[in-house]
């Protein structure tokens, strides 16, 4: 860090506990940061109490987009101290950071005290009892905002946006946001990112629940059933009121095996349709995912990982539902499996689920995580895409109709109910081309190939992986990982080291082909995944030959994996 | 030259049944109830394309196949809700979900609760015989406790389950007993049950001959309900609670409104949603 | 018997129980969710079970010992959620009723405790006669609200003892339920004075900036 110049992004910890409001000064801080022009995230880490417990607001926040943590915190800020020692592990801080605690609340934790960091004290709490009506978040809102260079105008815009309605509140509160630059002014360090690019395009503030749920409904979905998870449970909620705003609805449902069954139901009624759930929601709903591969019906099932097994890690990130969801289904059972790589993509990938799962008639499987899902980010509006759902129907009164009739592609012509002429029963028996239940082999190996064929054969496009930059050295990843290995990536090639980027986003069915292609003169793949035993390696191990060295490089949750790590293994075996 | 009935219909019964033929024993009673649905969708002359028959695993689950009207044959214990989720996405839709007792009371038993709660418009018939007849013989929750099976050598010991009280309680709107061997009243009641809005419950004592023989003598002690139904739960569950158990006849029927969220009306244009992103 | 402790006069009992809307940097004036006060009508009449002097105090030593253990549970909860000051003041005075408790074994010669009430533990509420309710907390909740429990728990059990007074089937009974009266009496009055000596919670004393957390 000896390089001086202005910096490109700084990332900061707002902590506290018991009512201090951490999450809101954090929320209205990214908030004025976007308003600035500058990019940014926030990913929220709290104890398990529902109420008063401790929290942490983990943000970056940079000059340019911004898809992950940073491998360390420029500056902690607490409230107090209730209990912050437990973020110590997701707090790295160093030399270069900063400890802002406040002098009523005692001493800081002694891991924070005896890090590197320098330390410093700014009043919050009396500050906020001298201005009656405010809040000690808002002082600590301006120091964060003072020490990151944040113009006060933008957060006096956030506040009054906030405030709009209690006039004496919001003067307390400018009044202590004032405070908070003054006492940043004070302390005297200089965390000052550079100036925002000029003329940012169109940027939304968002989550990867909500951008995952926002993909749905462009992509055609207009039925939902919901059983509440964490962390999937916001997609649904975000999924309530904006599916009725377009004609669809969302029905709660008694568990997931009913959720599961009634997206099959609506959709078997020719609504595309989705459910939002996490691995425990999904270890129920494979039944049902097998009812659809048999009978053909297009579903969506978004799972928002967590870390496992069982109830597992419930607010924490994890890759580990990866071989349930390329392998999980008893029998025979080819389905879709997508996962996005940006909270941004969260959007695109997730309509284009609904975009398969109806040309494919089949379900589709989105391994969105924790980190996306819970993350609120400041992106670039996302590329409009093409993909809608568009199912193939039967015409009224087909002559000699077969539901499953065995096409070249292997998708055939759908009835829908209300459609004279082709009604049809829908069947998770085996059966033949007309849907009748039939246990003969040749039935079933023709249904099964057929079922295959539509999957395998169908032409995926680009979309398939994120395929950028080039060297000798590839990095082989999907899913939120990607964010870390991006990172590193680029920070490689600024230390002159290429690497290649293989962001897989079509994870099922296998693409043997073209991986193969995109790993054309690679000599080395690290495959990067956040799971304890390589659930990624494993499968592509089973389901491709890859004509290179390969390792693994993998940690389970609940820990990002933070880009430095990526670039040290990367530059390690490079040299090796 | 033949001339038409001054009373002309489109659709007879027969119309509604498909050239699958049913796989069940000679005797069961499924086919008697088959033959009430049909007749049931003729009375009501219900378009087949319009008419949706979904159920799960078992004997009687077969019967979706066996109609000429669009069928969803799904996974065991999960016919309520797929016929839940069709329902309201499809509210033009006809919906009955057909099923035995261990598919609805026993696997299924948590979505016969909400589903009851729920109250969605459709009608749901459940075809008793007191057994898992599909892999042969197994007590259900509703085989009496002393019933000596393979798996339950000196019978369950454990109290058979009451599904029109837990109808009641749970808040269906439509309540009633049939008898598969009377096919016309049984076909009046489905007929009633899909008239009648809500969540509509009919379990219909529907004989196995193989695993249950006992139960052809089932038509002997049937007999009509001496009274009409009743629109007040309370005492609905305490005529069920204390009488035979072969009382046939319609129990119960409420004016609870179905649950119906709208759909289909738009009230933004997809892009719009997106404003609430904008920085 | 022993002093100090707590004390309280007839509670009036203001326990403010906010909801907030979960909206960001909403402040919203506290609402009031009135206190309910379960006036139990099966409230046991204490009088017949209680014709000897050892009933009496099995009564007494229970009713002291449950409010330790449930002022205990109160400063788990606040510690677990990060109420620290409200938290060290339940431990104290989970301390104090534990030395009631305490000294009545001395008094009586006891080595173990006596088994407990069989019927009737309830007093002015669904709750033993000195036990504070559940409900009664919030996590933001300040000195003075704890306080305000006490001092409610306080006036049940002073009222408890004076039932029985009236209710005593013979002269000793009654002359140490007496005895308990004044006990309580004076633990009343040191609450009281000790309420007098804490500030009064600021008006958004439970307001909450940030909404409730996901947890599983």
């Amino acid at each position: 860090m000896a390089e001086v110049r202005a910096r490109t992004s700084v990332s900061i910890a707002i902590a506290g506990s018991g009512g201090a409001g951490v999450m809101t000064a954090g929320n209205m801080l990214l908030e004025a940061a976007a308003k600035a022009g500058w990019y940014g995230l926030m990913v929220r880490s709290s104890g398990p109490q529902i109420r008063g417990g401790e929290a942490a607001a983990l943000m970056r926040i940079g000059t340019h987009p911004i898809d992950g943590l940073d491998d360390r915190f420029d500056i902690l800020l607490a409230i107090d101290w209730q209990n912050i020692n437990r973020f110590a592990d997701e707090l790295p801080l160093d030399g270069g950071s900063l400890v802002v605690g406040d002098p009523d609340q005692g001493e800081a934790p002694e891991v924070y005290v005896k890090s590197p960091a320098r330390q410093a004290k700014v009043s919050m709490k009396a500050t906020a009892k001298s201005i009656p009506g405010s809040w000690p978040n808002m002082v600590a809102l301006g120091t964060a905002a003072g020490l990151i260079g944040l113009p006060k105008t933008e957060v006096a815009k956030v506040v009054e946006q906030s405030l709009r309605k209690r006039a004496d509140t919001l003067k307390a509160s400018l009044e202590a946001v004032d405070a908070g630059y003054a006492a940043a002014a004070e302390i005297g360090a200089d965390y000052a990112l550079a100036a925002p690019g000029s003329a940012p395009s169109a940027r939304w503030l968002v989550s990867g629940n909500q951008a995952a749920g926002y993909g749905a409904i462009r992509g055609g979905v207009r039925f939902c059933a919901a059983y509440p998870i964490t962390p999937a449970t916001e997609m649904l909620e975000y999924l309530a009121p904006a599916l009725a705003d377009v004609g669809g609805v969302l029905v709660q449902a008694e568990d997931e095996l009913a959720s599961a069954n009634m997206i099959i139901g609506a959709s078997f009624g020719g609504l595309p349709s989705i459910t939002a759930t996490a691995g425990p929601g999904l270890a129920l709903m494979t039944e049902a995912i097998g009812l659809a591969v048999a009978s053909e019906v297009p579903i969506v099932v978004v799972d928002v990982m967590r870390g496992g097994p069982s109830t597992g890690i419930p607010a924490k990130s994890e890759q580990s539902d990866l071989s349930m969801a390329v392998y999980g289904l008893h029998g025979d059972a080819p389905r879709i499996v997508v996962a996005p790589n940006s909270i941004a993509d969260c959007v695109v990938t997730t309509q284009w689920a609904v975009h398969l799962a109806e040309a494919l008639q089949s379900p589709a499987l989105v391994l969105s995580d924790q980190y996306f899902g819970q993350t609120r980010a400041v992106v670039d509006r996302p590329a409009d895409v093409t993909f809608v759902g568009s199912r193939l129907t039967a015409q009224a009164n087909t002559e000699g109709y077969r539901r499953y009739a065995l096409t070249e592609s292997g998708v055939s012509p759908m009835a829908i109910p209300g459609t004279a002429g082709v009604a049809y029963t829908a069947d998770g028996l085996e059966h033949n081309e007309r849907g009748t239940p039939s246990s003969q082999s040749n039935d079933h190996a023709k249904q099964l190939a057929k079922r295959e064929r539509k999957l395998v054969g169908h032409d995926y496009g680009g979309q398939w992986a994120d395929i950028e930059g080039d060297g000798d050295i590839a990095v082989l990843t999907f899913g939120s990982s990607t964010c870390a290995v991006r990172e590193a990536i680029e920070r490689a090639r600024r230390d002159g080291l290429n690497a290649k980027l293989v962001s897989v986003r079509l994870l099922a069915p296998a693409q043997p082909a073209r991986l193969k292609a995109a790993l054309e003169g690679v000599s080395k793949v690290l495959v990067v995944e956040q799971n304890f035993g390589g659930q990624f390696h494993k499968y592509l191990r089973a389901e491709y030959d890859i004509d290179a060295d390969v390792r693994s490089f993998r940690r389970p949750g609940p820990l990002p994996i933070r880009p430095d790590e990526v670039h040290r293994e990367l530059t390690q075996w490079s040299r090796a | 030259m033949s001339t038409a009935p001054a009373q002309a219909v489109t659709w007879t019964p027969q119309d509604y049944k498909s050239d699958y033929k049913p796989i069940w024993c000679p005797g069961c009673g499924d086919y008697s109830v088959l033959s009430s649905v049909t007749k049931a969708f003729a009375a009501l002359q219900l378009k087949p394309e319009d008419t949706v028959v979904v159920s799960g695993i078992g004997c009687s689950s077969r019967i979706p196949a066996y109609t000429s009207c669009y069928g969803f044959h799904g996974v065991h214990g999960r016919s309520l809700v797929a016929g839940t989720g069709l329902k309201i996405a499809r509210p033009e839709l006809t919906v009955v979900v057909a099923g035995g007792d261990g598919d609805g009371y026993s696997i299924g038993g948590n979505h016969f609760l909400h589903a009851c709660r729920r109250n969605v418009d459709i009608t749901y018939i459940v075809m008793d015989n007191h057994v898992y007849g599909m892999t042969k013989g197994q007590p259900s929750p509703t085989t009496e406790p002393d019933w000596v099976s393979k798996l339950s050598p000196g019978g369950t010991g454990v109290r058979t389950f009451h599904p029109l009280v837990i109808a009641l309680a749970a808040g269906a709107n439509f309540v009633a007993r049939a008898f598969a061997g009377d096919p016309n009243g049984t076909a009046e009641m489905i007929a009633e049950a899909i008239r009648t809005p809500g969540f509509s419950f009919i379990e219909i004592l529907s004989p196995c001959v193989t695993f249950r023989p006992e139960q052809r003598e089932w038509k002997k002690v049937v007999h009509p309900a001496s009274v009409q139904w009743t629109d007040d739960p309370a005492r609905a569950a305490r005529r069920v609670m204390t009488d035979d158990g072969f009382n046939v006849g319609v129990l119960y029927k409420g004016i609870r409104p179905p649950y119906q969220p709208p759909v289909g009306k738009a009230r933004k244009r997809v892009a719009d949603l997106e404003k609430e992103f904008a920085i | 018997m022993s002093p100090a402790k707590k004390k309280a006069r007839r509670a009036p009992v203001t326990k403010k129980v906010v909801r907030k809307p979960a909206t960001a940097t909403r402040k919203v004036a506290p609402k009031r969710t009135p206190l309910k006060v379960v006036s139990t009508p099966a409230a046991a009449s204490p009088a017949s079970p209680i014709g000897s002097i050892d009933a009496l105090m099995a009564y007494a030593f229970a009713l002291e010992a449950e409010a330790s253990e449930r002022y205990s549970e109160f400063a788990d909860a606040m510690e677990t959620h990060n109420n620290r000051e409200v938290a060290e003041l339940f431990r104290k005075l989970a301390r104090i009723e534990n030395l009631h408790a305490e000294h009545i074994l001395e008094e009586m010669g006891w080595s173990t405790a006596p088994p407990p009430p069989s019927s009737g533990w309830r007093w002015q509420g669904l709750e033993g006669p000195e036990t504070a309710e559940h409900t009664d907390l919030h996590y933001l909740m300040q000195p003075y609200h704890a306080l305000q429990i006490a001092l409610h728990n306080e006036r049940r059990a002073e009222a408890f003892f004076a039932d029985l007074v009236k209710k005593a089937p013979s002269g000793k009974v009654r002359d140490a339920a007496k005895e308990m009266v004044a006990e309580e009496t004076e633990h009343v009055r040191l609450v009281e004075e000790w309420l007098k000596r804490t500030p009064k919670p600021d008006s958004d004393w439970a307001v909450d900036l940030d909404p409730p957390r996901w947890a599983d």
